[in-house]
């Protein structure tokens, strides 16, 4: 189990600084998804945990260790990380994508050995892409391009998994069994962070909430500890009613009209 | 989806078919017999094929696959189509460096070409970084700027080749890109390449990875400006050593990697051996067709080169959005 520590981090580009002073330790073993309006924050903070991103201020750590003193292929051994925008490589097929998560595993050609193959293509199977294994990227559809990449993830198999919003191009299915995907990685006690657009969603599938807005930390819990109407009003500007979900029992919240005011 | 391997084997059958084409044919042409025969008597007094033939496919064969592998190292590290050493100002800035060395040192031992093909090569692709440095990058601007210091560069040269007309005779057969003439201490001097280019493979694994774009490529451990500068550097130096011998051989390093993407798709351990493999082939058969089309007398290989790669890079600059 790998933890991450972040503290006082300041992260910006040139002058604007878009994350200010904040420290949070995301629970090891659990889902924690990011939440918060367009530009709070959520993505910048996601990078700087997966080191695109170099905090100006502040300091990040895995297992106690400081970023700085990790190489790009240690850390890549125990930080995957999706980005949100995926291009499309040129003649690349799917199980060469796949095969490129088992990198920080193997060696400089890149080959793999038996128990790489074994990672990838157990993680083809979890996201059933045996029959487009062989398909050019470019040939397939935005969603099946989308689980071809996380398979890759999952082949990396690293202890803590970052995904930047990876629902957008799935639809409700594929959506819902990306966010179970979730669940059963933190069940095998990886760290997953995730940012989600949906707040019920995210509060259906996440262990836990860290709630942005303005570049800061403003709440952080479980989904009961955290959601509340006036939480809704303060930082999205919505005016919502708290319910709880029938199903699974979490929050939900059912919109009942924007508080925004119009410029 | 295509079989690369299987299209690995048969560009090299190709190429060693278009090897022996290149053996036989000539003034003087052979029967494919008959070049084994002298291949195997390393006669001293064999003008044709041991003294002449042989030395010139060996140089095109390896400046080829370097000029092929410096392209598809350059496309992949800066993920556009249209980057190539020639693009860049590589090839042409090598050039300069050698008719500058020719007219100001006219004594100056072949050996030393090379070297001095290097420093220039350096010093065009340095002069192209500057000027895309400061904004952000943009594929088009990059490749278009490239081929402005390109021509500047070449026409310089051009400039200086006319009004030194005592030395034109070294420099343009240094500079013209034509494997005439070339014999076997031009192969010592190429001897580099066996170095080069098992170097310029190592990085076949983070070109793959760069592919995915910056973010996924760091995030698996690439150390990306180390690969970035690395894979520069082996380019415009495989890129230059071949310059330094043979000339300014244009396109070659354009329409290699390209046509190889075709064949074998963009896993680089396929792309990589598939562009040397075609840089080579285009290489002997535009030195074959050179000596062979108009004798006695002979095209350069570099004029042939262009006539095909010109064309080609239009095409694919009408077919670029990017």
């Amino acid at each position: 189990m790998s933890i991450l520590q972040a503290r006082e981090l300041d992260i910006g580009y040139g002058a604007t600084r878009i994350v200010q002073g904040l420290s949070f330790a995301p629970p090891a073993g659990k889902v924690t998804a990011l939440i918060g309006p367009n530009g709070c924050g959520k993505s910048t903070l996601l990078k700087a945990f997966a080191r695109i991103l170099k905090p100006t201020q502040g300091e990040l750590t895995l297992d106690g260790q400081a970023y700085a003193s990790l190489s790009a292929r240690q850390l890549a051994r125990h930080i995957a990380f999706l980005p949100q925008v995926l291009p499309v490589p040129e003649g690349v097929s799917v199980r060469q994508l796949v095969a490129y998560g088992r990198s920080p595993h193997n060696s400089l050609w890149g080959r793999l050995s038996g128990s790489d193959q074994a990672h990838v293509s157990q993680a083809m199977q979890r996201l059933e892409l045996d029959v487009l294994a062989d398909r050019a990227l470019a040939d397939l559809s935005g969603g099946q391009r989308q689980r071809a990449w996380l398979a890759m993830v999952l082949a990396q198999n690293a202890p803590v998994v970052l995904l930047d919003e990876p629902t957008t191009y799935l639809d409700i299915s594929h959506q819902v069994e990306l966010l179970d995907l979730m669940g059963e990685l933190a069940a095998e006690g990886k760290t997953v962070i995730t940012v989600l657009h949906d707040i019920n969603q995210a509060c259906r599938y996440a262990d836990h909430l860290a709630v942005m807005h303005g570049g800061k930390l403003v709440a952080d819990g479980t989904p009961a500890e955290v959601v509340s109407a006036e939480l809704m009003r303060r930082v999205f500007e919505v005016q919502v009613q708290v319910m709880q979900e029938p199903v699974a029992g979490t929050p939900m919240c059912l919109v009942e009209k924007s508080t925004r005011a119009k410029a | 989806m295509i079989r690369p391997r299987l299209r690995l084997w048969l560009l090299l059958g190709l190429l060693l078919l278009a090897t022996l084409v290149s053996l036989s044919a000539g003034t003087l042409w052979l029967t494919p017999q008959t070049v084994f025969e002298r291949l195997l008597a390393h006669d001293v007094l064999d003008f044709e094929v041991w003294n002449h033939r042989l030395p010139r496919s060996l140089i095109a064969i390896l400046a080829g696959a370097a000029f092929g592998l410096a392209g598809a190292i350059v496309q992949g590290v800066i993920r556009n189509p249209l980057a190539s050493p020639e693009i860049l100002g590589v090839t042409q800035g090598a050039g300069l460096a050698l008719t500058v060395a020719i007219i100001s040192w006219p004594h100056l031992p072949i050996t030393w070409l090379p070297l001095v093909a290097c420093l220039g090569g350096a010093g065009g692709a340095l002069l192209l970084a500057l000027y895309n440095t400061g904004v952000s990058f943009s594929g088009v601007r990059f490749a278009l700027s490239g081929v402005a210091i390109a021509v500047t560069l070449s026409s310089v040269t051009e400039f200086l080749i006319l009004s030194h007309p005592l030395d034109i005779n070294t420099a343009l057969l240094a500079l013209t890109g034509s494997l005439w003439s070339r014999n076997w201490h031009h192969v010592a001097m190429v001897l580099p390449f066996l170095v080069l280019i098992p170097v310029g493979l190592c990085l076949t694994k983070p070109l793959n990875l760069i592919a995915l774009g910056d973010e996924a490529a760091h995030s698996l451990g690439t150390a990306l400006s180390r690969t970035r500068w690395s894979a520069m550097a082996c380019a415009v130096l495989l890129t230059s050593l071949g310059v330094g011998v043979i000339g300014p051989i244009g396109f070659i390093g354009l329409v290699a990697p390209h046509m190889a993407r075709r064949l074998v798709g963009g896993h680089h351990q396929y792309l990589l051996p598939a562009a040397m493999l075609i840089g080579a082939l285009l290489l002997v058969l535009a030195d074959t067709l050179g000596r062979t089309l108009i004798a006695p007398s002979e095209i350069p290989a570099g004029v042939l080169t262009a006539v095909i790669g010109a064309p080609y890079f239009l095409w694919l600059l009408a077919r670029f959005r990017g």
